[in-house]
């Protein structure tokens, strides 16, 4: 009944990274893993810099992308305004950036804006938890907060709207905002590698977490709310400390999404853009991280390619295209494309194997 | 095995309620909630003493799941205490009584239908500082379903999923089981594996409250009965005494008798 782990360090990484709650817990995975990690690391060798740069792009959309995996996908707190945490990062990253424009003031601006974003998050999330507001509520509640700071920062171009030398900009934005820093200076290349490895660490952290008895914990909460309150669980508290974390890994996007452009405006909080994840990630499979990421690379990756337009189809078009393709994975797939893929797979596995399904073992559940 | 409790006196004063004097382990004081002009629960002084079995019956609307829920806190009282194991329950959250040591299983079934039995069974258990492993083995052998541990729960049978519950429950160890019609819509067979299931529970030392509409299950497990009736306690004894009480027998077995 119990698997014995008597391998050495791999084995000891590999039972925390594994477990029921993620996909991915088979050796091929993990070659497949690091194969892919290796190709990412060699695009910007391969590609022109102007490719690498609009990838490291989609690598600071996907923390978005992950954040919403986590807290709707694992948690079952379908938040609409994640892109107001990230935004909010973004705009308090150029705000301690401008004002103390030194290597030392824009690593403490990195931490500064991830800081304040997650607190956002956390402020947030103890009125509607605590507060009892649940469900759709909550998607409601988190959209008109984005919807809010759209439109106050929208009104914000006057030059009273300052913070030090700091302007907020309105419409037109911040500009000025200082590149990543920490210690050093991250541009183009470099801002590339160091955006590539955050997300790797944090995938790898995130699944760590989910399979951890917190993550046991975030799937009982989505699948029955009451059922796990009668186990002694504080659902509100639970909630509350996924919705931060998901609040944290947004407000780190928003970093880096601010130090890529130099520039953030407040279309950050649109609703456009606040669709986007939701889209990535209903896309990618809820259930999967690596589908969520997956699924924001290929997905901005295309949104890029028609922003010039493809023939006759203009670059108005790209939102639609992007909207169809929603429509047919929630008709098709309504897992999302990286589970049903897994299913596929293990399908497959069991039909070469002539096994049952439900003689499956799931040794690793029980760690 | 406590005495007979005379209807006459039960308004004693609250010594149980420290947990000391008495066996009780749970004890309400004057437990009352009204909802607008209706009072469901009223004026209640009730007890379940340590490793006992004691089952609340009484006809429909008699406020048997509305003093559960007050005992569990889903509900709050309107008036009175609920104590625990010394514990003054009247106050807290849901969740925090479940960790004085009670544990609940509520009417219907709520298994965490995705997830397969096993993981069902970690969510409660990786709460305690029980050995994972041994205990989950060991309640999937108690509850029967060891050969469907990697079954997903919504998979399984009415009864077996009961029975999951149940096993659920018992992984936080609990002094105290809360079991809200444990054997609705269970065929015989089914209900006899239940009653089997809780009578161990009951030989390893495990209080049981058991509200039951099923008399002949009453009859299997239970030692002590207790009746409620408009909101009130109508009488408590042992079952023999209670089945041949003529005032239960009109306002309750009556209508199955």
């Amino acid at each position: 009944m119990s698997s014995e782990n008597t391998g050495g360090i791999v084995d000891r990484v590999r039972g925390r990274l594994e477990g029921p709650n993620t996909l991915g817990n088979s050796s091929t995975f993990w070659i497949g893993f690091v194969v892919a990690v290796a190709a990412l690391a060699a695009y910007p060798q391969v590609t022109d810099p102007y490719t690498a740069l609009q990838t490291s792009r989609y690598f600071a959309l996907a923390f978005l992308a992950i954040s919403l995996c986590f807290v709707w996908g694992y948690c079952g707190v379908l938040s609409f305004g994640q892109v107001a945490f990230f935004g909010i990062a973004a705009y308090t990253f150029g705000t301690i950036g401008i004002n103390f424009a030194s290597t030392a003031g824009a690593t403490a601006a990195l931490f500064g804006a991830v800081t304040v974003g997650t607190l956002a998050a956390a402020i947030l999330g103890y009125f509607m938890f605590y507060g009892g507001v649940r469900d759709v509520y909550v998607t409601i509640m988190t959209l008109v907060v984005a919807l809010v700071l759209n439109t106050f920062m929208g009104q914000t171009a006057g030059s009273e709207w300052a913070i030090g030398t700091a302007r907020l900009g309105g419409f037109n934005g911040m500009t000025n905002i200082p590149n990543l820093t920490f210690g050093i200076v991250f541009q183009t290349v470099g801002f590339y590698y160091a955006v590539l490895f955050a997300l790797v660490a944090t995938y790898l952290g995130l699944r760590v977490l989910l399979n951890s008895a917190f993550g046991m914990t975030m799937v009982a909460v989505r699948e029955d709310e009451e059922r796990t309150a009668t186990f002694g669980y504080n659902v509100a508290f639970v909630k509350l400390v996924v919705f931060t974390i998901g609040g944290g890994l947004a407000a780190l996007g928003g970093v880096f999404y601010a130090s890529w452009g130099n520039y953030v405006d407040p279309s950050v909080f649109s609703i456009a853009f606040a669709a986007l994840p939701v889209v990535w990630v209903s896309i990618g499979g809820r259930e999967s991280l690596l589908g969520a990421i997956g699924a924001t690379l290929l997905i901005e990756r295309m949104r890029t390619g028609l922003s010039s337009g493809i023939g006759p189809i203009g670059p108005e078009w790209a939102l639609v295209i992007v909207g169809g393709l929603l429509l047919g994975v929630i008709l098709f797939m309504p897992a999302g494309i990286a589970p049903t893929l897994n299913d596929l797979k293990d399908g497959l596995l069991e039909r070469r194997s002539g096994r049952s399904p439900s003689s499956t073992p799931t040794e690793e559940s029980v760690e | 095995m406590s005495t007979p409790q005379d209807i006459n006196a039960r308004q004693k004063p609250a010594v149980a309620a420290t947990g000391s004097g008495t066996s009780a382990i749970l004890a309400t004081r004057q437990l009352t909630k009204n909802f607008g002009g209706l009072t469901a629960v009223d004026d209640v002084d009730f007890e379940v003493n340590e490793g006992e079995i004691r089952c609340l019956i009484g006809p429909n609307g008699a406020g048997k799941s509305t003093l559960l829920n007050l005992i569990t806190g889903q509900l709050s009282a309107s008036e009175g205490e609920v104590y625990f194991d010394g514990t003054d329950l009247t106050d807290l959250d849901p969740h925090e009584r479940i960790d004085t040591g009670l544990s609940v299983k509520f009417q219907s079934p709520h298994v965490y239908e995705n997830l397969s039995v096993r993981r069902n069974l970690q969510v409660p258990l990786q709460r305690t500082d029980r050995d994972v492993d041994r205990v989950l083995a060991e309640t999937l052998d108690r509850i029967s379903l060891a050969e469907q541990a990697d079954t997903p729960a919504g998979d399984l049978s009415h009864g077996q999923q009961q029975r999951l519950e149940i096993g659920m429950a018992i992984t936080l160890d609990p002094k105290l089981m809360l079991l809200d019609e444990p054997v609705a819509g269970m065929s015989v067979d089914e209900t006899a594996d239940v009653a089997a299931l809780i009578r161990s529970l009951h030989d390893d030392g495990m209080a049981f409250l058991v509200v039951e509409h099923d008399m002949e299950f009453v009859r299997e497990i239970s030692e002590q009965v207790t009746v409620l009736n408009q909101g009130a306690v109508f009488r408590q004894g042992p079952i023999e005494e209670i089945e041949t009480d003529e005032a239960v027998r009109r306002i309750y077995l009556g209508a199955e008798a």
